[in-house]
């Protein structure tokens, strides 16, 4: 009875995969009609020596760091700030995970020209009013740049997982902490930061699977560049396929992206779903 | 009871009318670049479909580069999106030669093809066979704010030197004023920066590749192009150099912030024009700066509309092509527009109307310049190619995409100017060696 549904997803999964196995093993240069011939492996060599390789790769590595490093934080200081009541909670609440919900082209549209704009944004009318020259940030610091927005988009993301969390945090073991003389830190580092860890643990995964194929962002505000700067993986693939038109390295790219992608996924589930696991 | 009739009718008369429309309109889709004259184009259509009631245009219009992937993707992968194509000089011939586009003979008499600037005929022909009808004609120019080059006791001589532009951009930079001396373009891409790039490199005496197809990007003509671009820019240009392209810098220039602008003559009209600048009092006009040679320091381009062949309305596109294309278009944009936005560059007759001449200043200069360029012959020493802001050869659009994207590196600091074009030479022999043969 489920075999016909099998067989679809199968479908769905397999021709793709078996196309992109097949361009990434024959020279397919959309300008170049007609000239299809079988070339081994010469598309993953050419993919694996090319310059923008590493700096896809250390850049892919350091704009998942250090988003996650910030959401992770910078989340659980917000989500315990905003778990104590105070008058309009409910709209902060609110306020702070809205970002989320804005589309990844249109917040980096509003960063680019709204707010980190050399001339018209606004961080420059902070800069000037205070004297100081704007900083020019897609120049001068693209993948700081890159890394503010990713985060402004993400760190809502922790907020909303971890602020649920927190509502489940036992008050009476709180309570009890106190009173035996326990300070705010204390019972921050002891109660509520390991009660957060299974929570903080799903972050770190779902973002790391997110994080790896950010596009749209560095598309729509640095193109990759100043040179490499800020060329990651999944931007490198698009400006082999879709600048260049090589459609046979653009798919051993994106083989080369799946195999690294699986490592990832491999080596979080190892460490964090055990840890989810031996704490259940 | 009343309303639901009369809401019943309304309803029955609209399907009727969309039944109409769909029924007898072939629909005709458009993709073209966002610069000014096409935005006036898809304005003035509705004349056209006034005219020519069985069709109807759908407009695709996106930035520059976007525009080429789409239509490239489309084309190459026979898509059938696009009905009409805003196509170049560079892609053309090469599509042309391909069969990816329809040829363009026949054309009625009174389209007049031998009215068309021979130069420009030739740039989108391949052995002789026209395969784009031209919409606008361009080549490079120097624009100068004369208000600020008189404050500061300067005055730009006909045919200025890249020397003589350091020097004026120095006495009229004024950063706490927000005036800057010098906006060219840094948006990478092939078509961005490296037109104007290229174009400096030929006046240096620079090429990109040697007659063996060898590039030369790392040669010393190179080093000290983009060395000396690079320090005009860094000293002179304003902030936020590495994202300005054509549009950016004409937006700057027309609201007084550069004193100078090297770029395409097409915007002349633009800047003159009060109501989209703020500077058509003063904008001055000169030939495109030069180095060691004047050979290739001024580039050639045209914008064309073409048709895919894979598209399923070339009748009613064609259609489309010769009106936005013909005299009468020119006329009718001079009468709604004033004369000097028409599209310029591509016929004699626009440049015989005296009410042309008389308002657009600029058009003695177009034409001069539009001549000089030779595609043929715009470098110092000899090479295999024809082009002179591109090569014309597939793999160039990789590799100028590339090259430009280091070199808008190099312009943000981000690394050397030697590391940039060593780099650049590196990436242009892989793809030689990948698909050259």
């Amino acid at each position: 009875m489920v075999s016909p549904s099998v067989l679809v997803l199968l479908a769905w999964m397999a021709v793709p995969l078996a196309m992109t196995l097949y361009f990434s093993l024959i020279r397919y240069n959309l300008l170049y009609p007609g000239d299809n011939e079988f070339v081994g492996l010469e598309n993953f060599t050419f993919f694996l020596t090319d310059e923008g390789f590493t700096a896809g790769m250390t850049n892919t590595l350091l704009l998942v760091c250090s988003v996650l490093l910030i959401s992770v934080v910078v989340g659980v200081l917000i989500a315990v700030l905003v778990d104590t009541p105070f008058w309009g909670r409910g709209i902060v609440r609110v306020l702070l995970i809205s970002p989320f919900f804005i589309m990844p082209t249109v917040s980096a549209l509003v960063w680019k020209n709204l707010l980190l704009h050399p001339v018209s944004g606004v961080f420059a009318a902070v800069w000037r009013f205070f004297g100081a020259e704007p900083i020019d940030w897609f120049s001068t610091y693209p993948m700081e740049a890159i890394i503010l927005i990713v985060s402004w988009q993400w760190v809502p993301f922790a907020v909303l997982l971890l602020m649920t969390a927190m509502q489940s945090l036992d008050q009476e073991q709180k309570d009890a902490a106190r009173l035996d003389g326990a300070g705010p830190i204390a019972i921050f580092w002891h109660i509520t930061l390991p009660h957060l860890a299974r929570p903080i643990a799903v972050v770190v995964m779902i973002e790391t699977i997110f994080l790896l194929s950010i596009f749209a962002e560095i598309f729509t505000t640095t193109g990759g560049g100043p040179g490499y700067e800020t060329t990651n993986l999944a931007y490198l693939i698009y400006s082999q396929a879709l600048l260049q038109f090589d459609v046979g390295l653009a798919s051993a790219g994106g083989l080369v992206a799946v195999v690294l992608a699986n490592v990832a996924a491999i080596i979080l589930i190892r460490m964090i779903g055990k840890n989810l696991t031996d704490k259940a | 009871m009343n309303i639901k009739n009369t809401l019943a009718g309304c309803i029955a008369t609209g399907m009727l009318a969309i039944s109409t429309v769909s029924s007898g309109a072939t629909t005709v889709t458009v993709g073209t670049v966002n610069n000014g004259d096409m935005i006036i184009m898809q304005r003035l259509s509705a004349e056209f479909e006034k005219q020519h009631p069985d069709i109807k245009l759908d407009w695709v219009i996106l930035e520059e580069n976007v525009l080429r992937q789409r239509l490239t993707t489309d084309i190459a992968t026979n898509g059938g999106q696009f009905d009409v194509m805003t196509i170049g000089m560079y892609e053309a011939p090469i599509w042309g030669k391909l069969g990816w586009l329809e040829t363009m003979d026949n054309l009625p008499e009174d389209y007049d093809i031998q009215d068309v600037i021979p130069s420009v005929r030739d740039g989108l022909s391949a052995n002789g066979t026209l395969y784009a009808l031209p919409f606008y004609g361009e080549s490079s120019m120097t624009f100068y704010n004369k208000d600020l080059f008189s404050k500061a006791g300067i005055s730009m001589p006909e045919q200025p030197t890249w020397q003589q532009m350091s020097e004026f951009a120095s006495k009229t930079h004024d950063p706490e004023n927000g005036i800057y001396g010098m906006c060219l373009r840094g948006k990478p891409g092939w078509g961005e920066n490296m037109a104007l790039l290229s174009t400096m490199v030929n006046t240096y005496g620079g090429r990109w590749f040697d007659e063996e197809w060898k590039p030369e990007i790392n040669s010393p003509q190179w080093k000290e192009a983009i060395g000396f671009y690079i320090d005009l820019m860094s000293n002179y240009g304003p902030p936020g150099v590495s994202s300005n392209g054509f549009n950016e810098n004409q937006a700057l220039f027309s609201s007084g912030k550069c004193a100078i602008w090297v770029d395409a003559t097409s915007a002349a009209g633009r800047l003159l024009n009060p109501k989209e600048s703020q500077v058509g009092d003063s904008v001055g006009f000169a030939s495109a700066p030069v180095a060691v040679t004047p050979k290739g320091s001024g580039w050639l381009w045209a914008w064309a509309l073409a048709i895919p062949t894979s598209s399923d309305a070339k009748e009613a596109a064609k259609e489309f092509m010769l009106w936005a294309t013909s005299k009468s278009y020119i006329e009718l944009v001079g009468e709604s527009d004033g004369w000097a936005s028409v599209p310029p560059g591509t016929r004699a007759s626009t440049y015989d109307n005296p009410k042309y001449v008389q308002q657009a200043p600029f058009a003695a200069l177009t034409t001069q310049a539009m001549q000089n360029a030779d595609p043929t012959d715009s470098t110092l020493e000899p090479v295999p190619y024809t082009g002179v802001q591109f090569v014309a050869i597939p793999e160039f659009q990789s590799i100028g995409t590339q090259v430009g994207k280091m070199i808008s590196g190099a312009l943000s600091k981000q690394m050397t100017l030697d590391e940039a074009l060593d780099s650049s030479q590196k990436i242009a022999e892989r793809e030689m060696k990948r698909y050259y043969k």
